[in-house]
């Protein structure tokens, strides 16, 4: 008997039971659509991260401030003062890798102009900080390395730090506004950049020069974070071996004693970020496998009963002349057919699933497509599986007894 | 004999073992059936039809004795064999009709050709259509099953059983589920059958069925009791001869 012969008797008996068909699909439907659904928001979750570290700048080296263990007493890595600028200078000087440095100082503080007020963050740095962190003028000017010099009281704002401070159509070039009781000259404005993938807002700040925010606003000499660009992703690994051996020079660090300080790459902090992502997605993927099995089971149980139930049309098919092994073919392809088809049915509702949780959680919708040809080859090995003990079950039917079978 | 025998079978047994007891439902039956018969098989209940029929239609095999079919040994065939032998030169009718439900009288009709791999879809189709015309079904063709009154599913399950041009016709108790008037169409049916020379064996315990028949074998407790030419009454005319009283 032919492939095509058998997917036909397999379809019509199917079709016989309509109902019956659909609620034993529905177990793979759920099970796919699960796998997929939580495959793809996994991918476009680690798609998201990886957008949102790039967002944050170019090439981009963290230098932090970390914890040093001193006499058994571990300071909270918000009280280590131990990096300076002299450390940009060094590095700037010093690592060939490096193209831009730019120390950062920020504060928090009350932005006012006129009636207008709003808490904003007050970042400082030198006037490569901009181009680092990915930041581009919209109208004006960046502060030069004179600005910093001389504690110029002059800043570039954000897009929402605009429209909460200015009036529609106002042009902000040029105003004088406070932050705190430091009033300053709004110098240029940044163009709009929206939301990151977290959700935060990226045009809600005010860049200054660092030295304006150290003297004038915190009266501190140290800073608070060094950010770098290397000259390429390649150079990333060579550039931080550098940096670490400036610094540690810099502080006077003997050999084998903690470093006073940590540098990460975005590359380093992307890997972080997607083997956490990826171990959610895991546990997720695992869930929803298990409700795969459970629909597999669902199939094989309906089967059963198919079978049982079928007796006489079993019988009947072998009075006729079916063979053994055409019964136990035909009951095999309805089960594979019911779960590719049910797979199918998954497949695409899991990609709706995930296109909608991707658009509500605003998460890149990414689809998968190995997982696409996983999901659906198991499908027809699940099918197998759950419909080969029935099937076997049907083609050993006794057709004398069957035929009588009421 | 000039005619070739269709079935020939000599002293068949069948014994069943049921615990630790047998029970011989046959016990040693003798017969040809030649080309063209139109034989009934009576007996009460229990005397071992349905045993020998099962064994004729090699849904079973005999514990002992010889059966050939159109001249073939049906002694040691494997399952597959017996299987190709039913669906080649075997149609069987039953009481019970087994229609597949919520499939048309034509797709019933062709399920015996779909398991057989040299029937062209387009032939099997078409021989599909003759067997309805046939039995007078040729304006019911796309019904189910549930929207055919008991005869009619009859007619198609005889469709059925004549689609794959056998060799035999084997029917158990093909009108037993029937009233007497529906029965008597059947019997018509069966009767211009055998005039257009279909070879058929029919089980029956009802006497008033069998003298449609051409020869009757009597069975009694697993023995041939009498095996005897019938002097057949036409199936028509009893027909015509039925009082109206159920017809309103
Ligand atoms: N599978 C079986 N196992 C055991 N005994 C059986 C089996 N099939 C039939 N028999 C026995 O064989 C004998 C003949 O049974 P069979 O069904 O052939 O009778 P029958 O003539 O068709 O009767 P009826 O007119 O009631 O259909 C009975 O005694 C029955 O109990
Ligand atoms: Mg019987």
């Amino acid at each position: 008997m032919d492939i095509l012969n058998l997917i036909r008797i397999s379809a019509k008996a199917l079709l016989r039971n309509k109902t019956r068909s659909a609620l034993s699909m529905l177990g793979i439907v759920i099970g796919i659509a699960a796998v997929i659904a939580v495959v793809n928001l996994g991918e476009g979750l680690k798609q998201s991260t990886a957008n949102q570290l790039s967002d944050m700048g170019t090439n981009l080296i963290m230098v932090m401030r970390a914890n040093q263990r001193r006499g058994g007493v571990s300071m909270g890595s918000s009280n280590v003062q131990s990096l300076k600028v002299k450390d940009c200078e060094l590095i700037a000087k010093n690592a060939k890798n490096i193209t831009m440095v730019s120390p950062v100082v920020n504060s928090g503080g009350q932005l006012v102009n006129g009636s207008k007020n709003w808490s904003g963050t007050v970042y400082g740095g030198s006037p490569d900080y901009l181009e680092i962190k990915k930041y581009e003028i919209a109208t004006g000017v960046n502060f030069t390395d004179e600005d910093v010099k001389k504690y110029a009281k002059v800043g570039v704002i954000g897009h929402t730090i605009v429209e909460e401070l200015f009036d529609e159509g106002e042009d902000p070039i040029g105003k004088t506004i406070r932050v705190g009781n430091i009033p300053f000259k709004v110098i240029g404005t940044l163009k709009e950049r929206g939301e990151n993938s977290m959700g935060m807002d990226q045009d809600d700040l005010v860049v200054m020069p660092y030295s304006t925010v150290q003297k004038r606003m915190l009266g501190v000499d140290y800073i608070q974070q060094i950010v770098c660009s290397a000259a390429s992703e390649d150079v990333a690994e060579a550039a931080v071996e550098e940096i670490e051996n400036i610094l540690r020079a810099s502080h006077k660090i003997p050999d084998g004693g903690d470093d006073d300080f940590e540098v990460r790459t975005q590359q380093e902090m992307l890997e972080m970020m997607s083997s956490m992502t990826g171990m959610i997605t895991t546990v997720l993927v695992a869930i929803a496998l298990i409700s795969l099995l459970v629909g597999c089971i669902g199939i094989m149980n309906i089967m059963y009963v198919t079978v049982t139930e079928r007796t006489k049309e079993i019988g009947l098919r072998m009075s006729i002349g079916a063979k053994n092994s055409a019964i136990l073919l035909q009951f095999l392809t309805e089960s594979i057919i019911l779960s590719l088809i049910g797979g199918v049915i998954g497949l695409l509702l899991g990609i709706g699933l995930s296109y909608i949780v991707a658009l509500v959680m605003s998460l890149p919708f990414i689809i998968n497509p190995l997982w696409m040809v996983i999901s659906f080859v198991s499908c027809a090995v699940l099918g197998l599986i759950s419909g080969f003990f029935p099937a076997l079950k049907a083609s050993q039917t006794d057709p004398i007894n069957a035929l009588r079978y009421e | 004999m000039s005619t070739p025998s269709i079935i020939k079978v000599e002293n068949l047994k069948r014994t069943f073992i049921v615990g630790s007891e047998q029970v011989h439902a046959l016990k040693g039956v003798s017969f040809d059936i030649c080309q063209g018969e139109f034989v009934s098989i009576m007996g009460s209940s229990g005397s071992g039809k349905s045993t020998l029929l099962n064994i004729l239609g090699c849904l079973d095999q005999p514990t002992a004795g010889e059966y050939l079919i159109d001249g073939i040994s049906v002694r040691e065939r494997t399952k597959n064999e017996l299987s190709e032998i039913r669906n080649r030169k075997i149609g069987f009718v039953f009481q019970s009709y087994n229609l597949l439900p919520r499939t048309s009288a034509l797709e019933n009709v062709e399920l015996p050709l779909v398991y057989n791999s040299d029937v062209s879809h387009k032939e099997r189709h078409e021989r599909a259509q003759h067997a309805l015309e046939l039995v007078g079904l040729k304006d019911r063709m796309g019904h189910m099953p549930n929207q055919l009154s008991g005869g009619q599913q009859q007619r198609v399950a005889i469709a059925r059983a004549l689609v794959n041009d056998p060799v035999i016709v084997l029917a158990d108790e093909a009108t037993g589920n029937l009233d007497t008037r529906t029965s008597y169409e059947i019997m018509s049916l069966f009767q211009s059958l055998h005039e257009q020379g279909k070879t058929i064996a029919f089980v029956t315990h009802e006497s008033d069925i069998a003298v449609f028949t051409s020869r009757t074998i009597f069975l009694r407790d697993g023995h041939i009791l009498r095996d005897e030419p019938v002097a057949t009454k036409s199936a028509t005319e009893a027909l015509a001869a039925l009082p109206v009283e159920n017809d309103y």
